[in-house]
């Protein structure tokens, strides 16, 4: 009961009126005494019902034991015994829909975000770790260093996400030989071009990368599987034993409406990696441009779609309009992301649908016409189902529009692969145990399980690591 | 890393690289192309085509005009030097077949990947006309290497200070409505060149490709940078192309999508010249 009582930590954040103006980190990470206290909080339940929510399982009250004893590294080695990414996810998960959900906290308060804020503490282990990492004696990574005997078995890892990070440090660490093959200059997948600094300084991703290549693991750049070479060669000409496929979700969705390709329509995934990946927010030292909009309109709800519009305001934007069908209450994107954006200035328009966009008589986007919904019968989600309000359709005025309706998966791979099965998604149809329909083939990630998040990509990486390491035997 | 094997200047602001990448060298086929980028951390990635490859040297041969910045911070490389990063081949090679008689047009800085088009077209079986379109005579590129594959060359000028004083489509609807008609049309060059190019064929009905170059980042297929309308359709070039029948292909739209970023790529040059 008296814990109870204890007051959420808030977290420190950057002042909304500066970082409209930088890329730097929005939300700083607790301070020591925070953590303490926040980790006070947490009721050590037996049943423990937020180990549940985690899609990895991650042993929250232990952790958060560890804390309240001060022994961070301890914390951090029970977090390592399940997730490989702590300071990402504990950035990055949609903690309201997982592990907090379910909190007897959040539940005994009525109120989830009320939880015990189990991402912003596993942030701050993760942290703790990134900084004392070279004295701590018992450093995970050093131990990472060491991989028992050679197996001598080789293992291709295909792309460069949370999943093919995950799997390949997993392989690495069992003894086999790891190459990891990324189409684009620098490994990462979303986490380095789609997800902006703001919210996961690239930073972080690079140490995580490095890390690999200090276990041995050999990352090839440049190299785009099914065009660079094909993924049958790689298995009967360059000698791999097996293969895992973490290709990700990377084909932008359009709304196929009219005026979709004019000058100023952009795909999120385009306007994400100029600025992350090319740095042309950089615009003194980047050679890449990007659009200096003046007014905005972005199309979608989820975190996509926030990653997008919160750029348009650092680049200098003076209006950013986010347009979603549904309601707040339906929107996919962290709530977090969703309140700063808010905080930073940019406007939604919920109930709101585009019918089309239209262009001046250079073919440059001049405006986008609205049509305006109203919230019907549930429908088999047991969402209310907006419907269009005939006669409401109404213009705004911008100069670009940033598609950010979702990714499906990119098919260069399948369909350069005779045999691979896929779903009617494009997904790549695996097993439990992520075995796809070719012999010594393994998928995980986005590519199975289509736009997910970075945990669940992890929790297949780590999946199709065990399944490999067992096969190989 | 991706050495400068050899660097040669072919004409005013045009030149030839041969650029160390076995991998790519392998597995090239005509009408593919590269994405290179001259430095990691603040470089542009730009596509150019794969104009030759040596297998055995493992090196493949990049053609290309200095424009703009990242053009000309590569013109500014030397034999010796690294480029950071070359990704490839990428885009779908060229359909090859024995077509009969079939007409490469070839404008300007066109003339580099359309050489390994026509050479394999040759090989094919197929009669082949070359018509080399250029603004004056300096800026004529690779004619020699044309020459020795072709039946019939024809080359034409803005000026005319060599080969004839017109533009491509003049031979080009000759040869349409002359005894040979052809069966088979490429043209490569500046889009409103391909433009025009499709338009003189389309009364012929003869069937037309030519070889679209939007503007890329990634080139497979993630950002939908690289999108064009063909027949109505959206279509990513980096993908689905760099081929396209040129009927179908919406050429306003594309010109007005390559204009997409001119004042910053103005800007870029601007500052270029002034360090250099
Ligand atoms: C803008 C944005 C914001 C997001 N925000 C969040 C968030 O806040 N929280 C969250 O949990 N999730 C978020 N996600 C989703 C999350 O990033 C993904 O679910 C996750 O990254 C998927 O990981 P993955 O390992 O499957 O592949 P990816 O991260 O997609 O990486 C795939 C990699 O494979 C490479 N590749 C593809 N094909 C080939 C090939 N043939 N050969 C070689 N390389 C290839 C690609 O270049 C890419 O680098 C976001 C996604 C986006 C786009
Ligand atoms: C498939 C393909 C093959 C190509 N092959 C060749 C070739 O063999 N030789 C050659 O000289 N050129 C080729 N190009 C064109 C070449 O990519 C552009 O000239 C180059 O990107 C210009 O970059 P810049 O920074 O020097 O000039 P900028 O001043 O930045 O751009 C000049 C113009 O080039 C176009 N452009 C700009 N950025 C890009 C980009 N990232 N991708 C594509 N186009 C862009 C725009 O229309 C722009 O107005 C090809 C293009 C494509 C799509
Ligand atoms: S990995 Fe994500 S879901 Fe699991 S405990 Fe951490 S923040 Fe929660
Ligand atoms: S459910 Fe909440 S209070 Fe209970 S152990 Fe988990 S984090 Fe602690
Ligand atoms: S260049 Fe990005 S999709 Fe084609
Ligand atoms: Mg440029």
């Amino acid at each position: 009961k008296q814990r109870l009582a204890i007051p959420q930590q808030e977290m420190p954040a950057q002042d909304p009126g500066q970082r409209r103006t930088n890329m730097s980190e929005v939300a700083l990470g607790y301070f020591e005494e925070q953590a303490l206290v926040e980790a006070e909080r947490c009721l050590q339940c037996k049943n423990a019902p937020c180990v549940a929510g985690c899609p990895v399982a991650i042993d929250i009250p232990g952790f958060i034991q560890k804390i309240t004893e001060r022994d961070y590294a301890a914390a951090h080695q029970i977090i390592n015994r399940t997730s490989l990414l702590p300071a990402v996810c504990g950035r990055v998960c949609p903690q309201e829909n997982q592990c907090q959900a379910p909190c007897t906290v959040g539940k005994s308060l009525k109120d989830t975000f009320q939880s015990v804020s189990i991402g912003r503490l596993e942030r701050f282990v993760a942290d703790w770790h990134a900084h004392h990492r070279h004295k701590n004696s018992v450093d995970a990574a050093t131990k990472r260093t060491e991989p028992p005997a050679a197996t001598g078995k080789k293992v291709g890892i295909i792309g460069s996400g949370p999943a093919s990070i995950t799997a390949a440090a997993d392989l690495r660490r069992a003894g086999h030989e790891v190459t990891m093959f990324e189409a684009f200059h620098k490994p990462g997948g979303v986490m380095m071009y789609g997800i902006p600094e703001f919210r996961l300084p690239k930073e972080i991703v690079e140490t995580e990368i490095d890390d690999l290549r200090r276990m041995g693991v050999e990352i090839r750049t440049n190299f785009l599987v099914g065009r660079t070479r094909k993924l049958t060669d790689l298995l009967e000409l360059d000698g791999f034993d097996a293969l895992f496929i973490g290709s990700g979700a990377g084909l932008p969705r359009f709304m196929h409406i009219e005026g979709e390709n004019l000058v100023g329509v952009f795909a999120a995934n385009e306007f994400l990696t100029r600025s992350n990946l090319m740095k042309a927010y950089d615009t003194s030292r980047a050679d890449t441009p990007i659009r200096q909009a003046r007014k905005v309109a972005v199309l979608g709800g989820g975190n996509v779609a926030m990653d997008a519009a919160r750029t348009a305001v650092r680049l200098g934007a003076e209006e950013v309009h986010v347009i979603y069908r549904r309601t707040r209450t339906e929107m996919p994107a962290r709530a977090e992301e969703v309140d700063h954006a808010e905080e930073e200035g940019v406007r939604f328009h919920f109930l709101h649908n585009p019918t089309r966009i239209i262009g001046d008589d250079t073919s440059h986007v001049c405006g986008i016409e609205l049509l305006r919904h109203e919230l019907g019968e549930p429908d088999d989600s047991g969402r209310r189902r907006p419907i269009p309000v005939p006669g409401s359709e109404h213009l705004m005025e911008v100069d670009t529009v940033i598609v950010s309706i979702g990714n499906s998966s990119n098919p260069l791979l399948v369909s350069s692969t005779p045999g691979l099965k896929t779903n009617r998604w494009g997904n790549i149809e695996v097993d439990e145990q992520c075995r796809t329909s070719l012999p010594k083939v393994y998928a995980g990630g986005d590519i199975v399980l289509g736009a997910a998040t970075v945990i669940l990509a992890m929790g297949q990486g780590r999946e199709a690591a065990a399944a490999i390491h067992a096969d190989l035997q | 890393m991706y050495h400068i094997l050899h660097k040669e200047q072919l004409a005013e602001k045009v030149f030839l690289m041969k650029i160390q990448a076995p991998l790519i060298a392998q597995e090239r086929r005509a009408g593919q192309f590269v994405i290179i980028q001259p430095d990691t951390d603040f470089g542009e990635r730009i596509p150019l085509t794969i104009a030759d490859a040596d297998v055995t040297a493992g090196t493949i041969t990049l053609i290309f005009q200095a424009v703009g910045k990242t053009t000309t911070d590569l013109s500014a490389m030397q034999t010796g030097d690294p480029v950071a990063n070359v990704l490839g081949p990428l885009g779908n090679p060229t359909h090859i077949a024995n077509f009969g008689h079939v007409v490469c047009v070839a404008g300007g800085i066109g003339a580099a990947p359309m050489f390994p088009i026509a050479q394999a077209l040759k090989q094919a079986g197929n009669s082949l006309t070359l018509i080399i379109g250029a603004r004056s005579r300096e800026l004529v590129i690779l004619e020699e290497r044309m020459r020795s594959i072709a039946d019939n060359l024809i080359i034409c000028t803005d000026d005319g200070s060599y080969g004839r004083k017109a533009l491509v489509t003049e031979p080009l609807e000759e040869l349409c409505s002359g005894a040979d008609k052809p069966d088979k049309v490429f043209a490569i060059g500046p889009p409103v060149m391909m433009k025009f190019c499709a338009a003189t064929t389309k009364p012929y009905q003869v069937p037309t490709m030519v070889s679209l170059n939007t503007i890329m980042v990634d080139g497979t297929g993630m950002c939908g940078g690289c999108r064009v309308t063909v027949n109505g359709e959206t279509r990513f070039t980096c993908v689905d192309g760099p081929e396209f029948d040129g009927h179908q292909v919406d050429f306003e739209n594309m010109l007005a999508r390559l204009g997409s970023y001119r004042p910053q790529e103005q800007d870029a040059l601007h500052k270029c010249r002034i360090s250099v």
